[in-house]
């Protein structure tokens, strides 16, 4: 079996009774490396955080299905337990919880009661893959994310993704406040975990991550829906010529939610 | 309007009940007098909680506990508060109003360290424990219920630690109320001299769900001059005990005191832990975490008052609150006049785990000095629905996610009680008390 398959469909989105996503469509496989990119306020997060299941984002119409299974009526953590993974734009802060307890917590929610995973196990599969995001080991005792600074942050959500090994994963700007260097390692991790069996579904502003990262698939929001597809060759041409052409191509003035096209 | 504060126990039974313990003259007096200033003095008055109804009058007051020869003659349930890999060689275990347990090593005591029970050290320090015996931190008359705390202790430890002396294990001691009726009228002195260090934790227990008691309790930390104390409780007290606990503490000059309080009684509590900060360059750090359920109604008081210069006082205090129990969280930092380039801070932080709960958090600052910094944080709230769905986003239940998201909330205090056995009980109490 060649991984998992997400598919969304018509997806309709308000937050607060305000639409956001206006009827979106999209397929992710395993093995294949989407990315979408779009400009500020289009919809990219919303569309993100409704796949996970986030408490304020209300689904008015379409689905989304893996393998065949309605996301929609499942709580996040059967979402996350059913392989569905989002490394978040802004992650939370959480005081008093460890960065090892929260991660190993999260491990064992993946196992049957009884077949906790052996802590010297999981010591080791995370100190082997802090070392290859270059991540200072204090972070594995340090609270969840508190006093992180923005690219230790993003680090950090790679480090679960990669100890959490999902079939279909969103990362969410995961490249920004990243210096070159930590888009490098971070690019690194997020290559690593590339197979048959892992679908992944980048957000981003920029191609320079998607020279490390190269994707199979380039989408562009705007007005809350997908108004263009194509190869990485897409992804070359916004950054040299921006979003205007689009725009023109499709006749829409402002891009952001709300308005009409 | 009558506050039913009669006690079955007169001027005759004190008398005889000091007599009966051998205690010198100057107890046998201070109590006499303490219980002829009890009928006088008010009732105790914390802030916003109405404690008219609590049972401060039924109460058996003196309980023998047996001894026991090894630790391994305690229950389980109390048995899991010492280490069992690193038993503490100095530590105290009381049962009802018995000393059922008592070790201190050959090196302190070669060292000078006296710790002993208040009543044997009544009589063989009588003149070390009457200079400091409701002297500097608390004081008989402060009200109604610190005057009878004073004619009815029957219980409680020294500890002493002389000059430099610095005792690098803490020092433990296990106060059990075995007896459902029985009242603990408690008072723990420590004195520690100039120079010197110790870390202390005490444990309260009792399981009288359906019988009920008082524990009347003082604890005096008096720290010299660059003395350091850091003093960890774990209060456990069950429904059927009404409690009035007071911590106090005095640092002289260069002196620290540090508390870590788990306050996870189930029955009514006041509970007031104040230092005075009366040297110049002392400190102070007030950690305290607590639990309400039930229809239990609780106040805490969190002060620390600044006399000397460049004072440094932290107050931290988190409670949760679920069911229909109902606390009150006063964080007091006071600046005296004279006490320039002090620092007073605080914070206080309530989760709210039900609508029927009640937690109020009141920051107060009173500060009679110009050249000062001070700051208050405070909030009352629910458990945060988007730290829940981050965590819930990786995997974890919601009931787990909220049981990381509660025990974190209360990790600043839990992480610094130093005896690991302790500590896993405070943390097993949490549990227990929030699900
Ligand atoms: N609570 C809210 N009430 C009203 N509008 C909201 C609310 N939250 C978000 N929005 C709007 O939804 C729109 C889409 O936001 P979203 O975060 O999905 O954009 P994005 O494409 O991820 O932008 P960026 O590139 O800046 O991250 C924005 O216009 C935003 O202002
Ligand atoms: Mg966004």
């Amino acid at each position: 079996m060649a991984g998992s398959t997400l598919e969304i469909k018509d997806l309709h989105v308000e937050i607060e009774g305000k639409e956001i996503l206006k009827g979106v469509n999209l397929t992710i496989k395993g093995g294949e490396f989407h990315a979408v990119m779009g400009p500020n306020g289009t919809g990219k997060s919303t569309l993100a955080s409704a796949i996970m299941g986030h408490p304020k984002y209300e689904v008015t119409k379409g689905s989304i299905t893996l393998d065949g299974k309605d996301v929609l009526e499942m709580e996040v953590d059967e979402r996350a337990r059913a392989g569905l993974f989002l490394a978040m734009q802004y992650p939370s802060e959480i005081s008093g919880v460890t960065n090892s307890d929260f991660l190993r917590s999260s491990i064992n929610a993946r196992r049957e009661e009884g077949n906790e995973i052996p802590l010297m196990q999981f010591i080791k599969e995370m100190d082997g893959t802090m070392d290859l995001l270059e991540m200072d080991k204090n972070m594995a005792q340090r609270y969840l994310n508190e006093g992180f600074s923005g690219g230790e942050k993003k680090r950090n959500e790679i480090l679960q993704l990669m100890m959490l090994k999902p079939s279909i994963a969103i990362l969410d700007e995961i490249d920004s406040g990243l210096d070159i260097d930590a888009l490098k390692v971070v690019s690194k991790g997020i290559n690593k975990m590339r197979s048959d069996e892992f679908g992944c579904l980048i957000i981003t502003h920029y191609q320079r991550l998607l020279n490390y990262i190269t994707p199979d698939h380039v989408h562009v929001m705007m007005q809350g829906r997908v108004v263009k597809s194509g190869g990485p060759e897409l992804a070359e041409r916004l950054e040299a010529e921006g979003y205007d052409w689009i725009k023109q191509e499709l006749g829409i003035e402002d891009e952001t939610v709300g308005q009409e096209a | 309007m009558t506050v039913e504060t009669q006690l079955p126990y007169d001027r005759q039974y004190v008398s005889q009940f000091a007599d009966g313990r051998g205690e010198p003259e100057w107890m046998k007096n201070l109590r006499l007098k303490a219980l002829e200033e009890a009928e006088s003095l008010p009732m105790p008055k914390p802030e916003k909680t109405r404690i008219n109804n609590w049972n401060f009058t039924r109460f058996e007051h003196d309980v023998k506990g047996e001894a026991i020869t090894s630790l391994d003659d305690l229950p389980e349930n109390i048995r899991v508060f010492v280490d069992q890999e690193n038993i503490s060689k100095n530590l105290i275990v009381q049962r009802n109003h018995s000393v059922a347990y008592q070790s201190l090593s050959d090196e302190l005591k070669d060292k000078g360290v006296i710790f002993t029970d208040i009543l044997t050290a009544m009589k063989e320090h009588s003149d070390l424990v009457e200079k400091y015996f409701m002297k500097d931190a608390a004081k008989v008359h402060e009200n109604r219920l610190t005057a009878l705390h004073a004619a009815l202790l029957n219980g409680g430890v020294f500890l002493y630690v002389p000059k430099n002396v610095v005792i690098e294990e803490p020092v433990q001691v296990i106060f059990w109320q075995e007896d459902d009726e029985a009242a603990l009228y408690n008072h723990v002195l420590l004195v520690a001299d100039t120079g010197s260090e110790v870390t202390y934790v005490e444990n309260y227990i009792s399981h009288n769900t359906e019988k009920e008691s008082v524990a009347n309790i003082i604890s005096e930390v008096i720290a010299m001059d660059q003395a350091r104390v850091s003093y960890g409780a774990v209060d456990n007290f069950a429904s059927g005990t009404t409690a009035y606990m007071n911590r106090r503490g005095v640092a002289y000059r260069d002196a620290k005191i540090e508390w870590a309080l788990g306050q996870m009684n189930d029955g009514n509590t006041i509970s007031e832990n104040l230092t005075n900060l009366m040297g110049d360059n002392s400190y102070a750090d007030a950690k305290a975490v607590s639990v309400g359920r039930g229809n239990q109604s609780q106040n805490f008081v969190s002060k620390i008052v600044h006399y000397g210069k460049h004072s440094e006082g932290y107050i931290l205090q988190h409670g949760v609150m679920k069911d229909r129990a109902s606390s009150i969280f006063n964080g007091i930092g006071k600046i005296e006049h004279g006490a320039s380039k002090s620092n007073a801070e605080q914070e206080s932080r309530v989760l709210m785990l039900s609508s029927g709960a009640r937690g109020d958090a009141n920051p107060i600052l009173l500060i009679d000095e110009d050249d000062v910094t001070a700051g208050h944080a405070a909030s009352v709230g629910r458990v945060d629905p988007i730290q829940l769905y981050y965590l819930m986003s990786r995997g974890i239940s919601q009931k787990e996610a909220e049981r990381l998201i509660i025990h974190g909330f209360l990790a600043p205090v839990v992480k610094e009680i130093p005896i690991e056995a302790v500590k896993e009980q405070l943390t097993q109490v949490i549990e227990g008390k929030v699900y």
